[in-house]
């Protein structure tokens, strides 16, 4: 696999840009792998990646069944960060945070990872105290967090509405400078090129339809390309867990929900961070073409659709006038949905499963993008030694019998309120 | 626009509804010792790809609740029908 590099491209360039390769093969499927990862998005292609390059397994597949980069990674709204609050979340993410900021050179891959700062506002003297005792956890943590008042948010993100007829005046914020942005498909090209470069077959249009047994084990795959024998399996499919876990026979507390994300038309720098507001569901970035991009909640009922509701629509407007009057006349581009994977706490599932051979990643609610190298890190490490890694050591499936749920939101365990 | 057939007020757009989630899942007796049936009470979804029975309650309208069957793929309604008269389940949530 040829390295990219600034002489790459001019060596190219030489030769009217014609002579580039591929980036990563066409792989038809062997009849049997060390390692099979259902689910060629970020996350599985990520587990991939380290499974070759942390722990020396190449023998590996990644099934897809549509296309690399077509589900949930290219659907999300890009922003990554680390301010969680409960122990397991903080260190997980703050991880995942690191290997961000390494990735493009781990990669030799562009994925455009933007470290503008995120700032969620606070609306209440009382918010804000949470906020500090979140920022609080973060620095104990060795995760950089600032508390900020009115006037100094004022001064960073001064189109925000701090008129006196608010609805909810601003308070301040709690604001996380090495937050930021990556461009998501470029994290799901990056990781199959790596692979692919590792040995990894990366097969596309390869739905998985059944699982192959031997006793009570799990030891391969029923595929549309025919049947995939395989040494441990991986499920990376969040959104559709909870349909791949009924064929192997798990039991899971998933539902699925579709959560929508918005774009206007292209405007002139405007936000320079990634806004996230406090008294709704509301967050917005601006892409290097310079649309706003956002999203809000859920649409609230199960759904398998990938596409969303008007309500919706009208709800996320709502909230994004309510805080940045200055878009009202601004036009939406385009609006899509993703279907989530939603746990009964908002926090994922990743753990060797009661089924041998069978290994689980999911539940990502609508947090999986920001968690993606640390995810495929974590998961690869839990398919090749069979136990989890100590950073997802609060991931486990079991974590809802025993009452040991991380509920970041507080509000209980119904799926479509997280 | 999501549209549910409520039995009471007619055709009504979904968000005049709030949301209960699956129908199927039964409550255990409310002296039932068993962690296990709770446990699954509380959080084991079948979660379908498909024909999918759940709650929604009028909360605009009548404020009945009600056992809704919806495709999960499409949102194909098939069938309305008050909760109280489920068999599933004696008091709606």
């Amino acid at each position: 696999m040829a390295r990219y590099s600034a002489l790459s491209i001019f060596r190219n360039a030489l030769s009217g840009q014609k002579n580039w390769q591929r980036a990563w093969r066409a792989a038809e499927p062997k009849p049997s792998y060390d390692v099979i990862v259902i689910g060629g998005g970020g996350h599985g292609l990520a587990t991939a990646f380290y499974l070759a390059d942390n722990h020396g397994i190449r023998n590996v597949a990644v099934l897809e069944k549509g296309y690399v980069g077509g589900g949930n990674v290219g659907r999300n709204t890009t922003v990554i960060r680390s301010n969680y609050l409960l122990d397991g979340n903080t260190q997980f993410y703050e991880f995942s945070m690191k290997l961000w900021e390494t990735m493009s050179r781990v990669l030799n891959f562009n994925v455009m990872f933007s470290q503008r700062g995120q700032l969620v506002t606070a609306h209440s003297a009382d918010q804000l105290d949470g906020f500090s005792h979140r920022a609080n956890v973060m620095r104990l943590n060795g995760i950089d967090a600032d508390i900020l008042d009115r006037e100094e948010v004022r001064r960073l993100v001064p189109y925000l509405d701090f008129s006196d007829t608010a609805r909810f005046p601003i308070h301040g914020a709690i604001f996380q400078g090495r937050a930021g942005t990556a461009r998501h498909d470029a994290v799901a090209w990056g990781y199959a090129r790596a692979a692919d470069s590792h040995g990894v077959d990366i097969i596309q249009n390869c739905e998985v339809t059944g699982f192959l047994r031997d006793g009570d084990s799990i030891v391969g795959v029923e595929t549309t390309k025919g049947r995939i024998g395989a040494g441990k399996v991986g499920l990376a499919v969040a959104g559709h867990t909870s349909v791949l876990g009924a064929k192997a026979g798990l039991e899971l507390p998933i539902e699925s929900h579709v959560l929508q994300a918005f774009v206007t038309e292209p405007l002139k720098p405007l936000v320079d961070h990634v806004v996230a507001y406090g008294a709704d569901h509301f967050y917005v970035s601006q892409s290097d073409k310079g649309g706003l991009v956002f999203g809000g909640n859920l649409d609230g009922y199960n759904s398998y659709a990938q596409r969303g509701n008007l309500g919706v629509v009208r709800e996320v407007a709502e909230a994004a006038i309510a805080l940045m009057p200055c878009i009202s006349r601004v036009r939406l581009l385009r609006h899509w949905g993703g279907v989530m994977d939603m746990t009964p706490d908002a926090s994922p599932i990743i753990c060797p499963t009661p089924i041998d051979g069978l290994y689980l990643n999911g539940g990502w609610c609508y947090g999986g993008f920001k968690a993606t190298p640390a995810s495929g890190w974590c998961f690869a490490h839990t398919i090749a030694t069979g136990k989890p890694h100590p950073l997802i050591a609060a991931y486990g499936l079991d974590r809802f019998r025993t009452g040991h749920t991380l509920d970041e939101a507080g509000v209980g365990p119904s799926a479509w309120l997280q | 626009m999501l549209r549910i057939e409520c039995p009471c007020c007619g055709p009504r757009d979904h968000d005049e509804f709030r949301y209960g989630g699956d129908a199927s899942v039964t409550r255990p007796a409310h002296d039932d010792p068993d962690p296990e049936a709770w446990y699954r009470y509380v959080y084991i979804r079948t979660n379908p790809a498909g024909p999918h029975r759940e709650y929604w309650q009028h909360v605009t309208g009548c404020r009945q609740w009600l056992v809704v069957e919806r495709d999960t793929r499409n949102h194909a309604v098939a069938s309305v029908d008050f909760a109280r008269k489920s068999t599933l389940r004696k008091s709606p949530a």
